[in-house]
C-alpha cells in the first residue's frame, strides 16, 4: 500500500475541517459513534446538513481552551492509498508549524474561500510549499456552493493565484486547481454534478492516480552511515555492517564508492534488509551495506557515488526558518543536526529576512525571532557533506538545536 | 488492492530493492521504523523497549530484530506486571523472550502496592491499568533509562495524534504537550539533559489495520487471545469483559460462553473481548478491514477508553 502524506493548512472558518471531514465521511473512514454525534449535533445547531468540522472536533476543542495546535496527524485510507493528512493552523504565528508539516509531506492542498478569493494567508501557504519544494500541489476552491458554482468565479481566482505563481522559486512545482464544496460533497471525493464546465478531477482521485514520480524528484544517492553493526558472534565474526537510509537514489552491489570526511575508496559488497541479500536498494529504503575493504566508518560519515561527491565544507549559506521564543543573532552557536551527522555551528551573517507572502525581503535585520524567515551565513567546526536543497530535500536540510535547552529551534534549507 | 505489506512496500521507493536470494517484502513503514530504531541504538546511553505482550509491542520486537540483524537487539525488553495480565500474554511474552535471547526486565505493580506507593482500586470498575505508571517511573530510574521505546500509534486517539515520534519527558515522566520539539523531515533530536528521557514511538505513523497486514505478512507469532476462542465472558456498558478472578463482576451480571477475541489486548480489567469467528490470522485481517470500512466505531480500543472514561466518573461518586 502506498502511503501519501497530504500538508493542510487553514484556519477555522476557510472549511478546512469540513473539507478533512467530508474526506473521512466520504471515504467511509468515519466511526458510527462519530457519525450520530455529528448528525445530533448539527440538528441542534439547526442545520438540514451535516457539519463535518466536528469530525476533528478535538481540533476544536483545543482552539476553544486555547492550547497551542501543532501538526495534527489524520489517517485514513482507500483500497489504493493509505493517507496521512498533516494539518496545521495558517496564521502567521504558526509559520514553524505549516513548515514543520510540510517538511515530511509529499502533497499539499492550499484552500482558497471561494467568497474572498486569493487572501495574505494564500501566499503565506503557497510560499511554504514552494520554499519546501512540495512537488505536487492542488489549490482547492472551495464553498463553491455559495457563488452559484459560478465557473467566473473560479476563473478569476485561478488567474489571481497564477499570477503568484510567477513569483515563485520552484517554477517545476506542478499545481491543479480543483474547484470544491467541502460541506455539499462536491468535487471532493466525487465528481460534482453542479458544475459540468469542471472537467478534472475530484480533489481524492487526484491524489489516487498521483505516481510517485509526480511527488518525488529523483537525485543522486547518498548513504549516511546511521549506526554501525558488528556482532562479533561467532557465525558473523568478521562482518562489519553500515546501517543507514538510502537518500535521493538508488545504491547496487558492486558500485564503487567514497567514504567522506575521509575520502578513502571502496566498492558496496553486500545489500541487507534484515537477513536478505538485495542487488540494489531503493530510495528511501533502510538497509545495511558491507564494503569489499576494511575501512573504519563511524555515524554521520556518508558513502556517495565516486562519481558524484556533495559539497564538504565548513560553511553554508542557507534559509532558515526559524522557531524558537530566543532569537537568533549573528554569533549565535548553535548544533547544526544534518540529517545523522552534528557539528557545531556559529552564525556568521544575517543576510535578510524573506517576508513569506511574497511582499519582498527586509534588509536590516540584527536578530531573528519566531516565525522568521531569512538568509543566514554558518561557520561549522567541522565540515558537512551536503547539497543545496533544491538539488536534494534531504542532503540539503538541517535542523538547530539550542546548546543549552537542547530544543530544535531552527530548520534551514541550504542554497 | 490488498492492503498488505508487499504493497505497502513502494511508497517513497522508486522500486523495490531486487531480490537477491529470496523474496521479502519491505514496506515503507517499516523502513521508517527501522531508521527510528537505529537512530535510538545511536542516540542515546540506556534504551529500552516496554514490552507488554500485545500485538504492537512484538511487532517493535520484530522490527528491531530487523533493525541490527545479525546483531542482537541491543537493548533490553521490560514488562511492567500489573499481574492482572492474561496467562497467555506472560507464557508466550516468556516463550519469545526465550527464542530470542533476549534480556527481560519485569517490574510488578503488586511491589509497588506492596510498598504504599500506589493504592488497588476497588469496586466495579477496579483496574490496575493506571497504576502502572507510578511501577514504571520506579523502573526507569533504577534503571536509568534514558529512552523508553513503546507501541502507541498516532491513529489511536485525538491526543496521540499530536505525539512526537521523539518524545521528550521530564524527571516526573510528564508530557508538556505545548513545548514540544518541531520534528523536521526525518531528523529525530534526542539531545536530552542528565534526569530527562525520551519516549520513542517507531511505529507513530502506523495505523491498526497496517499492523495486522503486517503481523499477517511476516507471519509474527501472537498471543493466542487475539484469534476466537471460546471464553466465558459477561456483558457490561455493551464491552465485553473476561470472567475471572481480576475482574469484578456484579451478582446479576450473568456469565455467558461465547466466541470471542481481543483487538487489543492490556490487563484483563481493562481490556475488552469482541464477538468473533475469526479463528487464524487471515481471518481477523478481514474483519479488521471490513469493520474499518463499514465501521471504525466498532473499535474496541475506543470504546475501551470511554469506558475508562465512564471508570472515572464511577469512582467519584463512590
Amino acid at each position: 500500500m502506498e502511503v501519501l502524506k497530504i500538508a493542510t493548512a487553514g484556519s477555522v472558518d476557510d472549511g478546512k475541517s469540513t473539507l478533512i471531514g467530508r474526506m473521512l465521511y466520504d471515504t467511509k473512514s468515519l466511526t458510527t459513534d462519530k457519525l450520530e454525534a455529528i448528525s445530533k449535533t448539527s440538528k441542534q445547531k439547526g442545520y438540514d446538513y451535516l457539519d463535518f468540522s466536528l469530525a476533528t472536533d478535538g481540533l476544536v476543542a483545543e482552539r476553544e481552551q486555547g492550547i497551542t495546535i501543532d501538526v495534527a496527524h489524520i489517517y485514513f485510507s482507500t483500497a489504493k492509498k493509505s493517507y496521512i493528512i498533516a494539518d496545521t493552523p495558517g496564521h502567521v504565528e504558526y509559520t514553524r508549524n505549516m513548515v514543520t508539516g510540510a517538511s515530511t509531506s509529499q502533497a499539499a492542498i492550499i484552500l482558497i474561500d471561494a467568497r474572498k478569493g486569493v487572501i495574505e494567508q494564500t501566499h503565506r501557504h503557497f510560499f511554504i510549499n514552494n520554499l519546501l519544494r512540495i512537488k505536487d500541489v492542488v489549490v482547492a476552491i472551495n464553498k463553491m456552493d455559495l457563488v452559484a458554482y459560478s465557473e467566473e468565479t473560479y476563473n478569476a481566482i485561478k488567474s489571481d493565484f497564477e499570477a503568484l505563481m510567477a513569483k515563485r522559486d520552484y517554477q517545476e512545482q506542478r499545481i491543479t486547481f480543483i474547484p470544491v464544496s467541502a460541506l455539499k460533497g462536491d468535487n471532493v471525493v466525487h465528481r460534482s454534478d453542479n458544475m459540468p464546465w469542471y472537467q478534472g478531477n475530484a480533489l481524492l482521485e487526484h491524489f489516487e492516480v498521483l505516481d510517485r514520480k509526480d511527488i518525488y524528484n529523483v537525485g543522486t544517492p547518498r548513504f549516511p552511515v546511521q549506526y554501525v553493526i558488528r556482532p562479533k558472534t561467532e557465525e558473523h565474526h568478521d562482518f562489519r555492517g553500515f546501517a543507514g537510509k538510502v537518500y535521493g537514489g538508488e545504491l547496487s552491489v558492486g558500485d564503487k564508492v567514497v567514504a567522506l570526511p575521509s575520502r578513502t575508496r571502496s566498492t558496496i559488497k553486500e545489500i541487507y534488509a534484515y537477513d536478505k541479500k538485495y542487488k540494489t536498494a531503493a530510495r528511501r529504503s533502510s538497509v545495511t551495506i558491507t564494503l569489499e575493504d576494511e575501512i573504519n566508518l563511524s555515524r554521520g560519515d556518508m558513502l556517495v557515488k565516486e562519481d558524484d561527491l556533495p559539497t564538504v565544507d565548513k560553511q553554508f549559506t542557507a534559509t532558515v526558518s526559524w522557531m524558537d521564543a530566543q532569537q537568533l543573532r549573528p554569533g549565535s552557536k548553535y548544533v547544526v543536526q544534518h540529517g545523522v551527522n552534528k557539528a557545531l555551528a556559529k552564525v556568521d551573517a544575517v543576510h535578510h529576512k524573506i517576508r513569506p507572502d511574497y511582499s519582498g525581503i527586509d534588509e536590516d535585520v540584527d536578530g531573528l525571532t519566531m516565525n522568521d524567515i531569512a538568509q543566514v551565513s554558518f561557520k561549522l567546526n567541522k565540515p558537512i557533506f551536503y547539497d543545496a536543497f533544491k538539488e536534494h530535500r534531504t542532503n540539503g536540510s538541517f535542523i538547530l538545536i539550542d546548546t543549552q535547552s537542547n530544543n530544535t529551534v531552527g530548520a534551514g534549507f541550504i542554497v | 488492492m490488498e492492503q498488505n505489506t508487499e504493497s505497502n512496500a513502494i511508497m517513497e521507493m522508486e522500486t523495490a530493492p531486487t531480490l537477491l536470494e529470496t523474496t521479502g517484502p519491505i514496506s515503507a513503514l517499516e523502513n521508517e521504523s527501522i531508521y527510528i530504531f537505529r537512530e535510538v541504538a545511536a542516540q542515546f546511553e540506556r534504551p529500552v523497549l516496554l514490552f507488554s505482550g500485545g500485538k504492537d509491542s512484538i511487532t517493535l520486537v520484530r522490527l528491531a530484530q530487523k533493525a541490527f540483524w545479525p546483531a542482537k537487539i541491543p537493548f533490553p525488553l521490560m514488562h511492567i506486571d500489573t499481574g492482572h495480565n492474561f496467562p497467555e500474554t506472560i507464557a508466550f511474552r516468556d516463550k519469545l523472550v526465550a527464542n530470542l535471547g533476549l534480556e527481560l526486565i519485569v517490574r510488578n505493580v503488586q511491589d509497588s502496592i506492596d510498598a504504599g506507593k500506589v493504592k488497588e482500586e476497588s469496586g466495579k470498575y477496579s483496574s490496575r491499568n493506571a497504576l502502572q505508571t507510578t511501577t514504571l517511573l520506579d523502573a526507569i530510574e533504577e534503571f536509568k533509562f534514558d529512552a523508553c521505546i513503546g507501541g502507541a500509534r498516532r491513529d489511536e486517539e485525538k491526543a496521540r495524534a499530536k505525539e512526537r515520534i521523539f518524545s521528550v519527558r521530564d524527571d516526573f515522566g510528564q508530557w508538556d504537550e505545548r513545548n514540544q520539539r518541531p520534528e523536521l523531515f526525518d531528523m529525530l533530536n534526542g539531545q536530552i539533559e542528565l534526569g530527562q528521557n525520551v519516549r520513542v514511538f517507531p511505529i507513530s505513523n502506523w495505523t491498526e489495520l497496517d499492523v495486522w497486514s503486517y503481523i499477517q505478512a511476516e507471519e509474527i507469532a501472537i498471543p493466542s487471545i487475539y484469534f476466537a476462542h471460546k471464553r466465558k465472558v459477561f456483558l457490561r456498558d455493551g464491552l465485553i469483559w473476561s470472567h475471572s478472578e481480576h475482574v469484578y463482576q456484579e451478582e446479576d451480571e450473568e456469565v455467558l460462553e461465547r466466541m470471542v477475541r481481543f483487538r487489543t489486548v492490556g490487563d484483563m480489567s481493562c481490556t475488552a473481548a469482541v464477538f468473533s469467528e475469526a479463528t487464524d490470522i487471515d481471518g481477523v485481517v478481514d474483519e479488521i478491514r471490513n469493520s474499518t470500512i463499514s465501521e471504525r466505531g466498532a473499535r474496541i480500543d475506543d470504546k475501551r477508553s470511554e469506558a475508562a472514561m465512564e471508570k472515572r466518573k464511577q469512582q467519584g461518586y463512590f
